[in-house]
């Protein structure tokens, strides 16, 4: 009877998770443009890809927003976490204010961040109409700027959930740990580096695996906040597939780039879930 | 020297007063343990003599010192923990020597004090070992060496045999003990187990509701209990605990029971003469009762007997007297009848009588 | 016991003197001015949604409105262009509802029975069921989107409610599952004995005996699929169809693919009636938004 319930998950696991995996893959050996043929031409459609401008700067735009965004969200969700953590008053007041965005669509926080970075109107005006006429903080009209604005908002968007992680796990450490190490007369930030942080590696673990995840999937933030522009300067992976999936019409590349994605993933993946999961023989499950 | 004194301390937390006009000596050497159940204040009692809980009132004199303001690193002490509170990711050697890394303790001094408490505690084979790697035990060495480690004279004891197996219990109880000969040093050591204070203390401390209810030798506080709670809180099986009132004629004290009967109460130490009439509570020790007269100056109590629970080594016999519980422990080959009424015979000089309202020792 | 020296000396008794040192105010003005990076967005989108468009060319971004109205936020609901037609962003809401409510329901239903059937029936190959589906949480949704394109309209669900239903279904089965399924772990296994001793069969111990346990799991589900749901923006641009846009989408169009001058009030007002549904959820769930994060977080 179990089986019979589990039928569903079996079918999606089957036809909507490795049937497409697999469709998908096949696509990107061929020729296809509108439509899927079976014109197989080999590695053609890869080869194309890595000689594409507009992939090479959406995977180089994905290293870096990925870096500042994983780091960023870390670091001050960390000290967030650890701020929060020394019995504040309006401890939840705080916590409710940090945690927000996370509750908010992508699309929300680019369009909010959209328009106060807006050059003529945003934040750059604002400051100039307070006296500083020279102060220019136009990064998102600026090619070379735009990306780190992008990190910066998701970083907004993200720092809660990390803090709410770390929190969590800080909140989990031993009291009597602080004990023995005030009696050890362990100054508090050697006890946060030395002692703390290590019991909280888990958690840094999968804070950033969840950060990752967030960042090789990122579309909805950037079509909103700059719709990958100015110009190609901002564009990712993830949008650089849609776009070719169907506004282009090259299945052949777009599957290409979307499998280049899926094989990211599952490198950098592997290993994790490997140790979380199956290393122990009979591990609980 | 390392004398501790704590003078009128008084803890509050909020608008509760957990300790109030506390007064403790403790001599250079001395190991005194803190007795009681939760909530007494024995841990915030040490706590504060720590230095990790500020005080609202009082004193804490460590050493000769006031140290009431000093923080704990600074007030000459080492602590041990229940849940032992080891740094998960160091090694025991890691452990062992972060404190004194923190001190700028030269290395080779520290070296040399890691070796010798490594030495003591016979954990040598264990200092690359993280804590994940030892057992309870092994882990609550660790502890006591990273308080021995610092070379002082004040040891203090967060109930730290309460997360261990029974077993593993008896052996490190042995082994603080020989421990606490080998170094002379004083140690305060609080506990809910009154067979581990009556195994290590020098002097128990015995706390309820934030007040020292007895102060004094682990034999006194057993023999001469000075209230009905000391009385029934040490001691394993409990006091039985008999409710009446007393009887004086013709210069003769007697506890009259429940039911009329008479108890003779000759050979018994009051503290002060006995009223006639006053309600009390007789309290003997199951061990303190024998089922036939040995002793000349045994008197009779009348039991009813109804259970045998054969221990091995030992026997409890279960029965009332006048209608409230009452236990006997025998000799585990002797041969009792059960049901049956008889006479059971217990010593006065041994036995505790308290007044029945106040609880204090009549 | 002072003594007659320039310096007296006072005997320590009692609590030791308190100087609220540099590190609390440290700890404080940083939680302030994170509190103050968090907010101030939120604060522009409120604040601008209130003033008429000359207040907004003046460019004082933080100015409050001078007379603070309504109107952008009436128009963001009724006539605001998203794409072709120019019916206001509350059909966007409407929408959003009529996707939320199937696929929740739907996407709990299913991970709690495959959670269930993990964790307390184990039939073969369940470790692999549950390794693939945990593996495919992660992998990124462009490689499914084509083929499920295809086999959507293969069976007439493509551009259509139940298409993204079912898509949304399909994309939350793996948290859902965990979350059922670490749920349940977390009950004693003997309770689940007894009632198989009892006579009970597959869904008779599922409905009469977990599910009613199961409440607190379903509200964690529930609140993560809530907000996960609403704010998506890729399923339901690519598989609901023009007339069902989600409320993001329609926002998107209002916002990034409006013709002649901009207007930024109406922008942020329906930017604010887009957010706020999972707000609403956020606020009122409090902690067990927090638990659910860690649920699925922590343990996955």
């Amino acid at each position: 009877m179990a089986q019979v319930a589990l039928a569903p998950a079996w079918l999606i696991v089957i036809f909507a998770y490795i049937g497409t995996i697999l469709w998908t893959i096949q696509i990107s050996f061929t020729s296809s443009k509108v439509f899927p043929v079976s014109n197989y031409v080999g590695f053609s459609q890869y080869t194309r890809l890595f000689g594409s401008d507009r992939w090479i700067i959406s995977v180089q735009n994905l290293a870096i927003f990925g870096l500042i965004f994983i780091v960023g969200c870390l670091i001050l969700g960390f000290l967030l976490a650890v701020f929060l953590d020394q019995r504040i008053r309006a401890e939840s007041m705080f916590r409710t204010i940090f945690l927000y965005p996370y509750a908010l669509s992508f699309i929300v926080t680019g369009l909010v961040w959209q328009w106060t970075l807006n050059p003529t109107l945003g934040i750059q005006q604002t400051v100039r109409n307070w006296g500083w006429e020279s102060f220019t903080f136009d990064w998102l009209s600026r090619g070379d700027r735009a990306i780190y604005v992008i990190a910066l908002a998701g970083m907004w968007q993200a720092s809660g959930l990390v803090m709410a992680i770390l929190l969590a796990g800080l909140r989990g450490v031993d009291g009597e740990l602080w004990k023995a190490a005030k009696v050890d007369g362990i100054p508090t930030w050697r006890v946060y580096v030395h002692i703390v942080i290590p019991i909280l590696t888990p958690m840094f673990v999968t804070a950033t695996v969840l950060l990752a995840t967030a960042v090789v999937k990122v579309y909805d933030l950037v079509v909103a906040l700059t719709n990958g522009g100015p110009g190609i300067s901002t564009e990712v992976p993830a949008k650089f597939v849609i776009e070719y999936l169907f506004q282009r019409q090259n299945l052949g590349l777009a599957t290409a780039a979307s499998t280049v994605m899926m094989i990211t993933v599952l490198c950098v993946l592997a290993p994790w879930l490997y140790v979380q999961y199956f290393r122990k023989p009979g591990s609980a499950h | 020297m390392a004398t501790v004194s704590i003078r009128d301390l008084e803890i509050e937390f909020g608008n509760l007063k957990v300790l109030k006009n506390l007064d403790l000596e403790i001599q250079q050497g001395e190991f005194i343990v803190l007795l009681g159940p939760s909530g007494c204040g024995k841990s915030t009692l040490l706590n504060a003599v720590a230095g990790l809980l500020d005080v609202s009132a009082g004193q804490i004199w460590i050493g000769g010192k006031n140290v009431t303001w000093e923080e704990p690193k600074n007030r000459g002490i080492g602590m041990v923990f229940q849940s032992y509170a080891l740094y998960p990711r160091m090694t025991v050697t890691g452990n062992l020597s972060f404190g004194l890394k923190m001190a700028k303790v030269p290395k080779a001094e520290i070296d040399k004090r890691v070796a010798r408490a490594a030495k003591i505690l016979q954990i040598e084979p264990l200092l690359n070992r993280r804590p994940a790697e030892l057992s309870g035990g092994q882990r609550q060495r660790v502890a006591i060496g990273r308080a021995l480690v610092r070379d002082v004279d004040v040891f203090l004891f967060d109930e730290p045999l309460s997360n261990l197996d029974a077993k593993l219990r008896t052996e490190l109880r042995v082994e603080l003990k020989r421990l606490h000969h080998g170094l002379g040093s004083t140690m305060i050591y609080v506990t809910h187990d009154q067979i581990e204070a009556l195994t290590l203390a020098d002097r128990v401390a015995v706390m309820n509701g934030g007040v020292i209810q007895q102060l004094a030798s682990p034999k006194e506080i057993y023999r001469r209990p000075v209230n009905r709670f000391v009385a029934g809180f040490v001691g394993s099986p409990s006091m039985n605990f008999i409710d009446g009132t007393l009887s004086v004629s013709e210069g003769k004290a007697s506890f009259k029971l429940a039911d009329g009967k008479l108890v003779d109460l000759t050979g018994y130490e009051f503290e002060t003469p006995p009223e006639h009439g006053r309600k009390a509570t007789l309290g003997i020790r199951p061990e303190q009762v024998d089922l036939e007269q040995r002793e000349p100056d045994s008197r009779p109590v009348p039991v009813n007997l109804t259970l045998l629970e054969p221990m091995g080594a030992d026997s409890l016999v279960w029965g009332d007297v006048a209608g409230t519980t009452f236990s006997v422990r025998i000799d585990g080959d002797a041969h009792v009848e059960t049901p049956s009424s008889i006479d059971a015979f217990f010593q006065p000089a041994y036995a505790s009588i308290f007044d029945l309202a106040t609880g204090a020792r009549l | 016991m002072a003594s007659l020296t320039a310096n007296a000396h006072v005997e320590p008794s009692g609590p030791r003197p308190k100087r609220i040192g540099p590190g609390r105010y440290g700890v404080y003005a940083f939680l302030i001015i994170s509190a103050l990076f968090f907010l101030i967005p939120l604060y522009v989108m409120i604040v601008t949604s209130l003033k008429p468009m000359d207040e907004i060319r003046l460019g004082n971004l933080f100015a409050l409105p001078g007379s603070p109205s309504f109107d952008a936020w009436i128009k963001a609901w009724s006539q605001a262009c998203t794409g072709l037609n120019c019916n206001g962003i509350h059909v966007g809401m409407l929408n959003s509802i009529k996707i939320l409510v199937p696929s929740v329901v739907l996407s709990i239903a299913v991970g709690s029975v495959t959670g269930y059937a993990l964790s307390f029936w184990r039939p073969k190959g369940a470790n692999i069921l549950f390794a693939v589906l945990l593996l495919g949480a992660f992998i990124p949704y462009q490689v499914f989107l084509y083929p499920l394109v295809r086999i959507l309209s293969m069976v007439s669900l493509y551009n259509s409610i139940p298409g993204v239903v079912f898509v949304h279904t399909i994309f939350g089965l793996p948290l859902m599952t965990l979350l059922f399924r670490n749920f349940y772990a977390g009950i004693p296994i003997d309770l689940f004995k007894a009632a198989r001793v009892d006579g009970g069969g597959f869904w008779a111990i599922f409905l009469r005996l977990m599910l009613p346990l199961s409440t607190p799991i379903i509200v964690v589900a529930a609140i993560l699929q809530i907000t996960g749901i609403w704010n998506d923006f890729l399923f339901g641009l690519i598989f609901a169809g023009r007339e069902n846009f989600p409320m993001t989408v329609q926002l998107n169009n209002v916002v990034n693919s409006s013709f002649g001058e901009k207007e930024y009030n109406v922008n942020m007002a329906a930017t604010i009636l887009t957010a706020l549904v999972p707000l609403f959820v956020y606020f009122v769930s409090g902690r067990w938004f927090v638990r659910g994060i860690a649920s699925g977080a922590v343990k996955g």
